[in-house]
């Protein structure tokens, strides 16, 4: 696609950048023949002291001059840079990065492929498998799950058994390939149930109870009710959570964005809202069941309920 | 040959005193923001955090540090070549009233988090509107007292000067450009957007380095070093070449920063020519500085103001030689976004401007003040070895870590994963962010002691305006050099 809306404004490029490049070189040309007079000044006192010598241009200086100019002027006839004219070469940055991409994906798609046509437990047991899902996951997820997978404040730890989505391995695969996109609603969507910030410290304690932390016991008997009236629908009546909706386990020791009591009324009054990307269409299949394998050996995968070869359903499409 | 008025020196003497002030703040803010890159503890509170503290650092060093540097070393020289005192002494008061208050308001503003979000352009536009008054009053008070030169002839200093100031205040403008929004919070937008504004962005920032920190201390060089060295400049013929192939070039280089990225092609190939084009006349500026102590190359030896300048124009060499290389697009692939570029930039800023700017404030302050020399000669020599020894320190390390980081970033495994994740690439920076912090710190020390040397000089002296010098009528055909008479 041209960069330019008009034929006119190729030309005036072209015109501009040559006539300055040559320019360059007329203007040492015209200098170089001027008279130089070794060992005289040109005649002129300033400040009392400060005079010139008429000394010529240096030698290896000057042809250091032309070099660039007549090397520059080789570089416009080989790549872009005369307006539209794309060059001898027909060099293009966009060239260049797609013959990379085909290169790369010619030399290094039949190792992807060849695990994406394994089973996901297989590849996790396989060392060089996972020595590649280490480089990738380290490349493309340790920036949120930590270099150790083991996540941060608002980002799932990998080694644990606790999953928000499911820790089956085609489950793990099904989250890397499309995301996920976990919100609780502020107050769960009914702050009249709740009960306002009071009624939030409430459930905040019998939440706490839970967990088996320390709790005011009357807010908790209080907060116990508006629990099963407001979260239960997607905590579960007995608060462990949901995973076909991403609903936390509230009765675990794992607390995404922390378990004080003021860090819990926080989430229930404000909401939360998370989001995994999906990485389907950015790295391909192959890589995401690379990494996949690689999360399932680090030993949090829980077994499948159902046999591996049902559960993993991969679409080997985009790459 | 004397007549009763004398130069307009007040504003030099402030801008020299305030040059070494600004210098020792510019650069603690470089050591403290080095040391976070060492210890991310230190990021304490936001308004003293890395990201506040590093457009300080830059703005510190390059307006405060060097501008007041430029301002010093313009007026006491160009009214000494120009042999008339100041024009519009009043407005000149101005410029230095003014710029310390841009100054001050950068230092507030920006730990605060006001910013237009444009490297070495991050002051909000109330700002930008006093930088153009006194940026205007620069030149007409510059231009004014070349229009009232004595002299037929205008001093090649004065060429770069005047190029410096003029190309300065159509950068400015043109970079500064925005829509404002609000008076406070001082919040403005983009004249421009997507790759145009990155264009500008870049456009503006190569040719700060250019003809701030590039022509305008060109000029400096062209008064002091043969004012110091006492030898006629090299070649006038050389002279008339670098400086219209440089500040003809400098204009086109900008791209050479966005290589790779979503400028046009043709645009990139353009800003690479010309970045290579650049350094012959370059290296014109530092042929004719090193070339004037032909004939006095002893003068070296024991002359510490001397050792200043021409390492500064050493490290000039060696930064303009290493900026075409880095423009052209394979070595840029490696280099850019590494520490190399921060060591390019610091063999620039410290080896260069910082190393030509100290010489010149050491020449002056003697003469400012009544004095023939500083305080303290062998004071300078100390400083000399200690910033000579941190420039080296800083750029050597910079160099490493940035090779290295390039080197770990493009590494790839034979089934084609990355070899190194990036934090690896962080882990391994680390042994040369603490030689960088040495380098820094050594540097810093430098100008403390300059501080030293300054006010024990002031103090053992008291200001005086020089008498405005007739020029001395010279024969205006060439002349045997053997005629000149030297002190």
């Amino acid at each position: 696609m041209s960069d330019f809306v008009s034929g006119f404004w190729s030309i005036y490029i072209t015109v501009i950048v040559l006539v300055s490049v040559i320019g360059c070189g007329v203007l040492l040309w015209s200098q170089d023949h001027a008279r130089s007079t070794p060992g005289m000044t040109m005649g002129h006192v300033w400040d009392e002291t400060l005079e010139e010598y008429n000394n010529p241009l240096p030698n290896w200086w000057r042809w250091m001059f032309y070099i660039t100019v007549a090397f520059s002027l080789a570089y416009l006839a080989l790549y872009p840079g005369l307006g539209s004219y794309a060059g001898q070469l027909n060099w293009s940055s966009r060239g260049q990065y797609d013959k990379e991409i085909a290169d790369a994906n010619a030399s290094y798609d039949p190792i992807f492929d060849g695990y994406l046509k394994q089973d996901l437990i297989a590849v996790a047991a396989d060392p060089k498998a996972r020595e590649m899902g280490r480089s990738l996951f380290l490349t493309y997820c340790a920036q949120c799950h930590g270099s150790d997978a083991k996540g941060a404040k608002g980002f799932p730890n990998l080694t644990d058994k606790d999953w928000l989505w499911g820790g089956e391995p085609g489950q793990i695969e099904t989250t890397i390939l499309d995301g996920r996109s976990g919100v609780m609603p502020p107050y769960g969507g009914n702050p009249d149930a709740v009960g306002g910030e009071t009624g939030a410290r409430e459930i905040a304690s019998y939440v706490r109870s839970l967990s088996g932390l320390t709790y005011d016991s009357i807010k908790a008997s209080q907060g116990k009710e508006r629990f099963a009236t407001v979260c239960a629908a997607c905590h579960g009546l007995d608060g462990k959570g949901n995973q076909a909706l991403g609903a936390p386990n509230l009765t675990d020791k794992t607390w995404l964005y922390g378990s004080s009591e003021a860090t819990i009324v926080e989430t229930i009054t404000k909401g939360r809202s998370n989001s995994m990307p999906g990485h389907r269409d950015f790295l391909g299949a192959a890589k995401v069941h690379l990494l996949a394998a690689y999360v399932v050996g680090l030993g949090g995968s829980v077994q499948p309920a159902t046999p591996p070869a049902a559960a993993v359903t991969v679409s080997p499409g985009n790459k | 040959m004397q007549s009763q008025a004398t130069y307009n020196y007040k504003v030099v003497r402030q801008f020299a005193v305030m040059t070494v002030i600004w210098g020792i703040v510019g650069m603690l803010v470089g050591v403290i923001i080095a040391a976070q890159l060492v210890w991310p503890e230190l990021n304490v509170v936001e308004w003293l955090s890395y990201g506040r503290l590093r457009p300080l650092h830059t703005n510190a060093v390059i307006f405060a540090f060097g501008g007041c540097a430029l301002f010093a070393s313009a007026y006491y020289s160009v009214q000494r070549t120009c042999h008339t005192p100041l024009f519009a002494p009043r407005l000149a008061a101005f410029t230095f009233w003014g710029w310390q208050l841009v100054i001050v308001l950068a230092a507030i503003t920006l730990p605060l988090g006001f910013t237009q979000a444009k490297e070495y352009g991050e002051l909000e536009w109330p700002i930008d509107i006093l930088i153009t008054l006194v940026w205007v009053s620069y030149a007409v008070v510059f231009f004014g007292t070349i229009v009232q030169r004595k002299t037929s002839h205008i001093y090649v200093s004065n060429w770069f000067f005047g190029g410096f100031i003029l190309t300065v205040a159509i950068l400015h403008l043109v970079e500064s450009a925005a829509i404002p929004v609000t008076f406070w919070p001082m919040k403005s937008y983009s004249a421009y957007a997507g790759v145009q504004d990155a264009m500008v962005q870049w456009w503006y920032g190569h040719n700060a380095v250019g003809f701030f920190l590039t022509a305008g201390f060109l000029g400096i060089m062209y008064y002091f070093v043969p004012k110091q060295a006492n030898r006629p400049v090299y070649s006038y013929r050389l002279s008339v070449v670098h400086f219209w192939a440089l500040i003809f070039t400098y204009m086109w280089a900008g791209p050479h920063h966005l290589h790779y990225t979503a400028l046009p092609d043709w645009t990139q190939s353009v800003g690479m020519i010309f970045s290579l084009i650049l350094l012959a006349p370059s290296w014109g500026g530092m042929i004719n500085g090193i070339m004037t102590l032909s004939g006095a190359w002893h003068k070296l030896r024991d002359d510490p103001i001397l050792k200043f300048l021409v390492t500064s124009l050493s490290f000039y060499g060696m930064s303009t030689f290493e900026g075409p290389m880095m423009s052209i697009k394979t070595v840029n692939a490696l280099s850019h976004y590494t520490d190399w570029t921060i060591g390019h930039v610091h063999s620039g800023a410290l080896g260069w401007v910082a190393m030509v700017s100290i010489g010149a404030i050491y020449y002056m302050i003697p003469r400012l003040f009544g004095k023939n020399e500083m305080y303290s000669v062998k004071l300078i020599n100390t400083h000399f070895w200690i910033s000579t020894i941190g420039v080296v320190l800083y750029i050597a390390s910079m160099w490493i870590a940035g090779v290295m980081q390039g080197l770990m970033w493009r590494a790839t495994n034979p089934d084609g994963t990355l070899t190194y994740s990036f934090v690896e690439s962080v882990k391994s920076t680390y042994p040369f962010y603490m030689i960088r912090l040495l380098g820094g710190v050594l540097f810093l020390s430098g100008m403390l002691l300059m501080a030293y040397n300054m006010f024990k000089t002031i103090a053992g002296g008291k200001a005086v305006d020089a008498p405005v010098l007739a020029p001395v009528v010279g024969s205006g055909v060439l002349t045997p050099a053997a005629a000149i008479a030297h002190a």
